[in-house]
């Protein structure tokens, strides 16, 4: 049977076999040593203090595992989640001036928008580069990462300068200068602006795994769907796309976790008027002096984005095994 | 018209049959190379016709070109009566079944079988699809695979699949690329006959490529021979290795010893035979007096005598070209031998002797004194 190479699977032969010296074990380390001090410490540091109570101090909360005596106890405080669960369900009218509820639904819908816009724009990419001559391809790709060469943020000021409504915006000059507007369109600080800034940074994301997985596709099985019948839209419908599902997912996955938790592209688009998860983190975090609350919607993000990935990571390896 | 009809008549086929497929000068050019050049072919209704060449000569160029997945740079293709021209690949009535099979990963075998029955118009309701692919899986034994991925099939198992999955839109024509290239040689054998009396039994018309003669001579009923782009002879296997028409077909179907010299008073000189060597005059018009021609000699005409009795058996087997010669090598093989026979001028000869041959006398042991001798008729003169 064609079992998928797991690591799991993997381990074994690499641990017993008769070069295994310390050097292995250490590359075999390594990715758990990482993630161990990059992810998962600082996550249990942000759950501590999700679980703390706001007091006025500095650090701004008391942490559940403070002990009257210096005794070892844990004294969780689940209220941010309370309040978190009060502010979603938009029980409590007092506090809906935060509009968690708002910052999540926007987050989503941003992310999910953006990620559906570079995938129908990221694949014809995709797809081009890799039936392009192989000579060309490398050469293509480059173009396609070309952006990263400069920072992000100059790239997201570049966008503002291109969508400002005064005389410094370019789209709106050049529409007044061929008479298809009248007064300037309100381009900037909206949730457009938010989504073309985050299609545009993400691009790459998406092309890239897309790329990866539409250059190994035989050809041969198009030509055999040809034969069979299948005009070329159908054929990419019927064999094309579902091939390319593995590179769909990835590329889809880069670009909506990082959109999901966007902090500054909302921020500098969207101005005020666009509200997401990383703005109310910010602002817990920051001005609000909140930070059990800040945690709290850290930690609900992190674990609303890990479900659908376990979801779609168990689908793909039911598909691999089975027929 | 009166010229179409001229160049129709000189297109080599089946006699006394209507075409059913039609090749006309079709040439395929890449870059500046000619993959294909001027091939005209026509085949028959029910035909099984295999396009046998070694690798390279264009034998697949020339089938994508049927199957519409290659635009001929010349000629053009009919099929029953419609110019193939202008329809794509997707609206030929062809199948091809592809060299490496190209079986759809993503679908299980009943997925493969169905996808070319999806695409037909009008449609087809479930219930049907569902059943002609019950009955073409059934026809290559492999219902019990269904619901199987394709990967998780032998070789053999997927050539079966992709056979179904070729013959479930039941095509005018059916194209095999290679059909048992993948396989390894024990089932090949067997295969060739399943795959023949499958295809005489559903009754399609077959265009099968090959490099091997074994497989094109076992499966086809005509065999065409391709050299470096071009049809160099049709005919059917025993017609091909009776009157090869120019050196390459007579190598390429069966073994044969070749003799290259110029004609000179009807006699072929200055080949590597110890004597200007005795044509038949029955053999087809000589080639002009002092041109190249080639002498095919197939090895079962040779026949091999003791010294001491060489002349009378000459005489009375009536062999005109003789030449002494030393048994080099014997390869017993049961029912006849092959000799690898020197002659004087150190060139080599191979015959093939059955063992009855040699009555009660012993056969000739290795380095055993010979006499080698043929009759005029039994050579074929080629002139290329
Ligand atoms: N798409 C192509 N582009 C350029 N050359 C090709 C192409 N397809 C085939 N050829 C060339 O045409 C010749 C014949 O190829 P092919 O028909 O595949 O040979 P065969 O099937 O007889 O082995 C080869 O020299 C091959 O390199
Ligand atoms: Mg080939």
């Amino acid at each position: 049977m064609k079992a998928p190479a797991t690591p799991a699977a993997a381990r074994p032969d690499a641990a017993s076999g008769p070069g295994s010296g310390s050097g292995r074990l250490w590359v075999g380390l390594l990715p758990w040593l990482w993630m161990l001090s990059f992810f998962v410490l600082p996550f249990a540091l942000i759950v501590n203090v999700s679980l703390s109570t706001p007091e006025l101090a500095v650090p701004p909360y008391v942490s559940p595992f403070a002990g009257e005596s210096g005794a070892p106890a844990f004294h969780p405080d689940p209220s941010a989640y309370r309040r978190l669960g009060d502010e979603l369900l938009a029980r409590g009218a007092a506090g809906a001036e935060r509009q968690y509820l708002a910052a999540f639904a926007n987050s989503l819908l941003l992310a999910s928008l953006a990620t559906l816009c570079c995938l129908l724009i990221g694949y014809p990419f995709a797809y081009h580069i890799a039936r392009a001559r192989a000579s060309a391809r490398n050469t293509l790709l480059m173009l396609v990462m070309l952006p990263f060469w400069t920072s992000f943020l100059l790239r997201v000021y570049a966008w503002m300068g291109l969508l400002d409504s005064s005389e410094v915006g370019l789209i709106n000059q050049l529409l007044l200068a061929l008479g298809v507007v009248a007064e300037p369109l309100p381009l900037l600080y909206n949730g457009g602006a938010v989504l073309v800034g985050m299609v545009y940074s993400y691009l790459p994301f998406m092309v890239l795994p897309l790329y990866a997985n539409l250059v190994k596709l035989d050809l041969r099985l198009l030509e055999a769907a040809r034969d069979l019948g299948a005009r070329p839209s159908i054929a990419f419908l019927r064999v094309t796309l579902p091939l390319s599902r593995r590179g769909i997912v990835a590329g889809s996955m880069l670009v909506f976790i990082p959109a999901v938790g966007e902090f500054v592209i909302p921020d500098l688009l969207g101005g005020g008027g666009v509200l997401t998860i990383g703005r109310r983190i910010w602002d817990d975090f920051g001005p609000n002096q909140d930070w059990p609350m800040a945690a709290a919607v850290a930690v609900l993000m992190v674990l609303m984005l890990i479900a659908p990935i376990m979801l779609l990571h168990r689908h793909g390896r039911a598909r691999e095994d089975g027929p | 018209m009166g010229a179409g009809a001229q160049a129709g008549a000189e297109v080599l086929g089946p006699a006394g049959e209507a075409a059913y497929l039609r090749i006309e000068h079709v040439g395929k050019r890449f870059g500046d190379v000619w993959a294909v050049r001027d091939v005209s072919l026509t085949i028959a209704e029910r035909e099984i016709f295999a396009l046998l060449g070694s690798s390279g000569c264009g034998k697949s160029t020339l089938l994508r070109m049927i199957a519409g997945l290659e635009t001929p740079s010349t000629g053009r293709i009919v099929l029953d009566g419609e110019d193939l021209a202008r329809v794509p690949a997707h609206r030929r009535p062809t199948n091809m079944m592809f060299q490496s099979y190209a079986l759809f990963p993503h679908l299980t075998v009943a997925g493969n079988v169905a996808f070319g029955l999806h695409q037909l118009r009008p449609r087809l309701a479930r219930a049907e699809i569902d059943a002609r692919v019950d009955a073409m899986l059934d026809l290559v034994q492999m219902k019990a695979y269904a619901g199987r991925a394709p990967q998780e099939l032998s070789g053999g198992q997927q050539q079966r699949v992709a056979l179904a999955r070729s013959l479930a839109r039941e095509p005018k024509l059916l194209l095999l690329d290679e059909p048992l290239a993948a396989l390894d040689k024990k089932i090949r054998r067997q295969t060739q006959f399943e795959l023949v009396g499958l295809i005489r039994r559903v009754g399609v018309t077959c265009i099968l490529v090959t490099h091997d003669q074994e497989e094109a001579m076992t499966m086809a009923s005509r065999i065409g021979i391709m050299s470096e782009g071009a049809l160099v002879q049709v005919g059917t296997p025993d017609d091909i290795y009776a009157h090869p028409n120019c050196c390459f077909s007579a190598g390429f179907i069966g073994e044969t010893n070749l003799f290259e010299g110029r004609i000179r008073d009807g006699r072929l000189v200055g080949a590597d035979f110890p004597q200007p060597i005795v044509l038949a005059l029955a053999c087809g018009d000589l080639p002009a007096e002092g041109s190249a021609a080639w002498l095919s000699l197939r090895p079962e005409c040779v026949r091999v005598h003791p010294l001491a009795a060489a002349d009378e058996a000459a005489a009375a087997s009536g062999c005109e070209n003789r030449a002494p010669a030393e048994v080099a090598e014997i390869a017993y093989l049961g029912g006849h031998s092959i000799y690898h026979l020197r002659l004087p001028g150190g060139r080599s000869m191979i015959a093939s002797v059955p063992s009855a041959h040699w009555g009660d006398a012993p056969p000739p042991a290795r380095g055993a004194r010979v006499q080698v001798c043929w009759a005029a008729p039994d050579g074929v003169l080629l002139s290329r």
